[in-house]
């Protein structure tokens, strides 16, 4: 089963024929990712040959979902023209689109956002900023490494990339169902409610590993939402401890301001509700490890 | 990025906001030629990026050219919650009749953007939303639709305006929006939008946030960019193209990614916390590349830095491979060298995920005298900080 990508999923790249969507188009067929092809309009009708696989390169993402029959786009094109990628994705009624692209206008962000909304929501927006997604040993939608970890029931949802590699890395012998990499802007698609949700439903998911950073109040907002929704055992970790008010810590949307979005009320709200939180990321994995231990 | 209301004034002026006449001076030399321009008379205001000028005298009334001189030196130099004046703005006098506050900002918790508007303006809109909520009008804005006529009058209504301002107040809303797409803003705030003695609505003072990631369609933005504030080694980092924030700590940090980075100076101040207090020093992200240049610039920034004691270099190889951070941080110690800058301060490095044992080997291999490794986050930051406290 896993959470919003599986081994059926066909999936294209926008902006495969750029230098990081090469790269990892190259990756994620590596890790078993189903590519069915990429987009750019100035290269449609061609074709590139990535180890050795034909990947069509199409003029529009409705045309590759028309041809290909794809529900998923991967999106590297540059932060200029991540609100045009998305906008045609969405238009063209994709069922996923993760947005990998770093460096996106906060405006470009919200009005894309809005369009998925004023469309029904029928496009699950990933992103922006973000390392994407992984269903191991099914399939890899992203630019997380496939090596690090393998197949099992722990789901994890998390704002930060390495962060996210790290925890894997850490209970890679237990394994995961899904890893979902939501990403650090002020306004992203998917969020942690949106993941933990998802993974309550998932008959592949036991437990699930949450990872916040300062910064707004979705750690406060998922921690009320798994006090109401979440029977999942649920461990968590809070980055930003000691990061001080009013400088930017990396994501564009980690920063204190004021009294909110410290780390400080994140884990509070997180452990009022009964969630374990670490103090490190590998005390947090051995608070998952005891729960999966029984 | 905040600007300065000099600067917030000048973007309202650019796009048509009703503003009073204003001139950002250094000197008390220059205050006296804007003075003379001005014909005598203005409100000397300090320029600092903090609230509460007004109390510590960062704000007086002059009448003569003479006066706005001697105000502009009292002002100059004044430290106002820790922020040293260095520039003042002499505005045109007004008889503020009423003062009101409007603000367009973006709501991370509805992803969209949401207007405030109320009537108790001239204070601080914190203080009107914790003692009196119903004054403050909320409003969230599509994103998309933006502030139409509509969407103006709903906010005009809501905030209940006295009904003979509604049309001004619309306009200057409509206005304030096109500030705050055209100019990629996060924030755009009034406080007070007054109604002066002859019932104009005027922006007295307004605050303005600008989005960096929009830069690249705004290369007007670059000028606004307060280059006396930046600590000399951020804006050398910055030069570098590194994603650095100067801490007061004195263990010096590198890592990859920007969560994994925050996470690394939690876990030194936990550490530090058995070594007599040892904080963090810095911020440092290198990326997912770890490239040996970058290392080099990164290590030169922090070993440049007089409050580190001990580096605690923090990797893990996702995409990148182990191996390949470790013959970078082999090459940076290199180059370092090269360019005569002698490493003197104990690196703890820790490489975990792909290709780690290659890494670890490498680093072995090299055997720099300075250059230790432990094999786990926590066991490296316990071991940076014991470093740093002995120094």
């Amino acid at each position: 089963m896993a959470i919003f990508l599986t081994k059926d999923s066909k999936v294209i790249v926008q902006g495969m024929t750029g230098s990081e969507g090469m790269k990892h188009t190259h990756r994620m067929l590596a890790s078993g990712t189903n590519i069915v092809g990429g987009v750019n309009p100035r290269k449609a009708g061609t074709t590139v040959d990535v180890d050795g696989t034909e990947v069509p390169v199409f003029g529009t993402v409705a045309e590759a979902m028309e041809a290909t029959g794809a529900d998923v786009t991967v999106v590297f094109v540059p932060p200029k023209f991540t609100k045009d990628a998305v906008v045609e994705a969405i238009e063209a009624g994709i069922g996923l689109a993760v947005v990998i692209t770093e460096g996106v206008p906060v405006h470009d962000t919200a009005q894309f956002w809005a369009l998925a909304g004023a469309k029904g929501n029928k496009t699950r927006i990933i992103g922006p900023n973000c390392p994407g997604l992984i269903t191991p040993g099914q399939s890899n939608a992203g630019i997380i490494p496939a090596s690090i970890t393998k197949p099992g029931r722990i789901g994890l949802v998390s704002k930060s990339g390495t962060l996210t590699y790290q925890m894997m890395y850490e209970l890679a012998d237990i394994g995961f169902s899904t890893a979902v990499g939501i990403g650090g802007d002020p306004i992203i698609g998917t969020t942690h409610i949106d993941c933990l949700q998802a993974f309550q439903d998932d008959p592949d998911t036991d437990a699930i590993v949450m990872i916040g950073e300062i910064g707004g109040d979705a750690e406060e907002r998922a921690a009320a939402y798994i006090a109401e929704h979440i029977t999942k055992p649920v461990v968590g970790y809070v980055a930003g401890f000691t990061a001080p008010e009013g400088k930017t810590m990396g994501h564009a949307g980690a920063i204190v301001s004021g009294s909110s979005g410290t780390a400080q009320a994140k884990q509070d709200a997180l452990e009022a509700v009964g969630v374990k939180v670490g103090k490190t990321p590998s005390e947090t994995a051995r608070l998952m490890r005891e729960i999966m231990a029984g | 990025m905040d600007l300065f209301e000099y600067q917030a004034r000048d973007l309202f002026a650019k796009h048509g906001v009703p503003v009073l006449p204003g001139e950002v001076v250094f000197t008390p030399e220059e205050a006296r030629a804007a003075a003379e321009r001005m014909g005598g008379k203005a409100v000397v205001k300090a320029q600092v990026k903090v609230g509460g000028r007004g109390k510590a005298g960062g704000v007086k009334l002059a009448f003569s050219t003479d006066e706005v001189v001697e105000k502009t030196e009292q002002i100059l130099g004044l430290d106002i919650k820790g922020h040293i004046v260095k520039k003042v703005m002499l505005a045109g006098l007004a008889k503020p009749v009423d003062e009101y506050y409007v603000s367009f900002l973006l709501d991370r918790t509805n992803r969209t953007f949401l207007a405030m508007a109320s009537v108790e303006g001239g204070v601080e809109i914190e203080v009107v939303a914790e003692e009196n909520p119903d004054a403050l009008a909320r409003i969230p804005v599509d994103a998309i639709e933006g502030v139409t006529e509509a969407k103006a009058r709903e906010i005009v209504e809501a905030a209940k305006f006295p009904a003979e301002l509604h049309d001004q107040i619309v306009a200057t809303l409509k206005t304030l929006w096109t500030v705050f797409v055209e100019e990629d803003a996060t924030l755009v705030e009034v406080n007070p939008l007054i109604k002066s003695e002859e019932g104009k609505i005027i922006a007295l003072d307004g605050k303005v946030s600008l989005d960096e990631n929009a830069d690249f369609r705004h290369p007007d933005h670059e000028a606004l960019e307060d280059k006396d504030a930046a600590d000399p080694l951020e804006a050398a980092a910055k030069a570098k193209g590194l994603n650095y924030v100067k801490l007061d700590g004195s263990v010096g940090i590198i890592g990859n990614g920007a969560g994994l980075v925050m996470s690394t100076l939690d876990v030194v101040a936990y550490a530090g916390e058995n070594h007599g207090g040892v904080k963090p020093a810095n911020f440092l992200d290198i990326g997912g590349g770890a490239s040996a240049e970058v290392m080099a610039n990164g290590l030169e920034i922090i070993l440049g830095d007089a409050d580190v004691k001990s580096v605690f270099v923090n990797v893990f190889g996702g995409i990148t491979a182990c191996d390949a951070v470790a013959n970078g941080i082999v090459q940076a110690l290199e180059l370092l060298k090269q360019k005569g800058e002698a490493v003197t301060k104990p690196l703890v490095v820790r490489l975990d995920g792909n290709n780690a044992e290659l890494g670890r080997q490498i680093l072995t291999d090299a055997n720099h005298p300075l250059v230790q490794q432990v094999d786990t986050m926590d066991g490296a930051a316990e071991r940076a900080a014991e470093l740093a406290a002995a120094k």
